[in-house]
């Protein structure tokens, strides 16, 4: 793997829920880093915690969650140096300048995401004038600008368009200009094509991939959608429960899983061109409930290469392997280049 | 899968019409109609699984919700039965349906909202055998107890109520409503879109089963091509409340005839960072069913667009065996499909 630049650290990192039913570790020990200009994956099936990570990092966990271990390392470079966002005040001034300017976040979706009662670009001008030192007329030049660059028509009147006047497709296009209006280092995309169709989605991917060129920002791409990731990451973290469970490059991942998690995940997606006679493998069985995690490892109850006394006790750290590869799972405990976490 | 297609069909669709009216200003008159659907017709032979794919807005759902009548189509004809004792449906009396909503029994794609939580897993399952006098007492109590089992879940959660289960265990629930009434025909409306991809797998394989075991026949609505891949045996593809396409899966896959096949072909993510497609991104958005463009709906973002698609409306026509596509030019493009995978 090239040595590029480390924007993001991600350390240990834990969110607990503290319910009156018991705590929920959302995310439960999560390692990874995000190199400058490069996009990311983090895949996993629902309740995994990729979007509590994403929360996380930008301190928008809501109250009864919190932050309570881990460091998340932000290296904005220059003067302002690595910034740890963990010790941060989630209402701090330094916190709020922080979102929107050197990390934006896109949403799965975006009518819940924008504001019904001001235009679009009311929405991006705010964005713009609350990070950059800029007059009212040219900060709505470049809301002109950003609503251009991500494709939407005629966007000298679209400003003044309401989000239901809006498809999916522009509404989504629209979120994007606004988080990209201030130049984001990491921009972070939840799900960002989930609710939309197939050819809207090919639209919105093509466009990010592009604007990731232009601008050589990092994206940080939340999805359980594995055939996204195949098609726009570089490297992918995949969770489950709460925790990382592998870390590859694409090409790894997708042609050597090293996690059985992974590799039943990939057995049990259809796979296009091969019809009929190909045969879908399920996993067994359910995510477990998170007030009821199963002992040692997490996956255990519906692995099928389980080993009786071993993974059913201790909990696996994650290993990393000769090739820069991370994998959390007992099989791979002889191969280990260094224990870590 | 369907051998039999020389007998008859089990549905026939002919020339559908939904149309929903626009009304505005204070007499509400109509100004306008939503063409929802707008002169389909296909057929769907008995065993036989047909795929319904198409974007948001396409009219397939519509489609679905026609066939087991929750609306009464404005237009066509909706023929039911195999043999000599066919009705049509679209135009029979709400009081002679009782008999058919036996038979043709649908499974929704919200396992959350389409179970009442205040309802019992028992009376979910029971509730369609009483109102058709199927069975009651300790007989009813076996029969679902059976279709529990059918489905993978264990009968003794019977008496418990939705919020208790997982969202793969709720649709097995209504996979088990949808049988307790020994249906010919499922309509699945996007059956699996809500499930996480590991649970997703083992109701596709349940839905297999089943087909097998009872001779079912499905009608498989879905906007996610990979899955209507692994269990359609033909595919219709919907645009705009129109059939744009439809063949044997395996032609249509390999060999799409109509632009828009293709490009919702190349638009599909492949989990498989070596086959990252050359996509083909159309421009703009799907157009809006009350107000079409003319000629052929599609040619505002078809890529092969020429003069003769602006202004008239292509008809679907026989372009291959078992191929029918609506495109003026089906025989001269040259369109690029999904190449067989080798193993």
């Amino acid at each position: 793997m090239e040595n590029q630049e480390i924007l993001l650290e991600v350390k240990n990192l834990r969110t607990y829920f503290m319910l009156d039913e018991g705590t929920v570790k959302a995310v439960d020990g999560v390692d990874f880093t995000v190199r400058r200009g490069t996009t990311i994956g983090i895949v996993g099936e629902s309740g995994c915690g990729k979007s509590v990570t994403a929360m996380s990092i930008l301190q928008l966990i809501d109250k009864p969650g919190r932050i309570v271990e881990g460091e998340i390392l932000l290296n904005r470079g220059g003067a302002d140096g690595i910034t740890d966002l963990a010790k941060l005040s989630p209402g701090s001034m330094e916190m709020r300048m922080v979102r929107g300017d050197s990390i934006a976040m896109i949403f799965q979706e975006p009518m819940n995401s924008l504001s019904p009662v001001h235009t679009i670009g009311n929405q991006i001008i705010e964005a713009i004038e609350l990070h950059r030192q800029m007059s009212k007329e040219d900060a709505r030049n470049h809301a002109i600008e950003v609503l251009r660059l991500v494709g939407i028509p005629k966007p000298e009147t679209r400003i003044d368009a309401y989000t239901f006047q809006l498809s999916g497709g522009m509404r989504q296009r629209a979120m994007i200009a606004m988080a990209l209006s201030c130049n984001p280092l990491l921009l972070i995309a939840d799900e960002p094509t989930t609710a939309l169709d197939v050819t809207t989605q090919a639209q919105i991917l093509e466009l990010m991939k592009g604007l990731q060129n232009q601008m050589g920002m990092a994206v940080m791409l939340i999805t359980h959608d594995l055939g996204v990731v195949a098609e726009t990451c570089r490297e992918i973290v995949v969770m489950y429960l709460g925790e990382v469970v592998e870390q590859s490059d694409v090409d790894s991942l997708f042609h050597d899983p090293k996690h059985p998690y992974t590799q039943a995940l990939l057995r049990s997606i259809p796979r296009l061109g091969a019809g009929r006679t190909q045969q879908l493998n399920p996993i067994e069985g359910a995510v477990p409930d998170p007030f009821n995690r199963p002992t040692g490892c997490p996956f255990h109850p519906r692995c099928d290469q389980f080993m009786a006394g071993k993974c059913d006790v201790i909990h696996p750290d994650l290993i990393r392997l000769s090739d820069g590869r991370a994998v959390r799972c007992l099989l791979y405990e002889t191969e280990g280049a260094d224990h870590h976490g | 899968m369907a051998e039999n297609t020389n007998g008859r069909a089990l549905l026939t669709i002919d020339n559908l019409k939904m149309h929903f009216p626009i009304r505005k200003g204070v007499l509400r008159r109509i100004v306008g109609a939503v063409k929802a659907v707008d002169d389909v017709s296909f057929d769907i032979m008995p065993g036989e699984t047909l795929g319904l794919v198409g974007e948001s807005g396409c009219g397939k759902t519509t489609i679905g919700r026609c066939i087991v009548r929750a609306y009464t189509p404005t237009g066509g004809h909706i023929l039911y039965g195999a043999d000599d004792s066919g009705v049509d449906l679209a135009r029979l009396e709400e009081s002679n349906l009782k008999a058919y909503r036996r038979k043709i029994r649908m499974i929704f794609q919200d396992p959350y909202a389409s179970l009442n939580p205040r309802m019992t897993v028992f009376d979910i399952v029971a509730d369609p055998m009483r109102i058709h006098n199927i069975a009651s007492g300790s007989e009813l109590e076996d029969r679902v107890n059976t279709l529990l089992r059918q489905v993978g879940l264990r009968p003794e959660h019977m008496r418990r109520y939705p919020h208790a289960f997982s969202g793969g265990q709720r649709q097995r629930i209504g996979i088990a409503r949808a049988l307790a009434l020994e249906p010919e025909l499922v309509v699945a409306d996007e059956a699996v879109s809500a499930l996480d991809v590991s649970v997703r797998a083992q109701i596709l394989n349940l839905m297999l089963q089943l087909q097998k075991d009872y001779n079912l026949t499905y009608l498989f609505i879905s906007h996610d091509l990979s899955v209507v891949e692994y269990l359609a045996d033909r595919v219709a593809v919907m645009y705009v409340g129109k059939l744009v396409e439809m063949a044997p899966t395996n032609e249509l896959y390999n060999n799409p005839r109509h632009p828009y096949t293709e490009a919702l072909l190349s638009a599909i993510p492949v989990p498989d960072p070596r086959r990252r497609s050359k996509r083909i991104v159309l421009e703009g958005d799907v157009a809006d069913p009350a107000n079409p463009p003319s000629g052929c709906y599609f040619h505002p973002r078809c890529p092969y667009a020429k003069e003769r698609c602006r202004t008239e409306t292509p008809h679907l026509r026989t372009v291959g065996p078992k191929h029918i596509a609506a495109c003026h030019f089906a025989e001269e493009l040259e369109l690029t499909g999904i190449p067989p995978l080798e193993d």
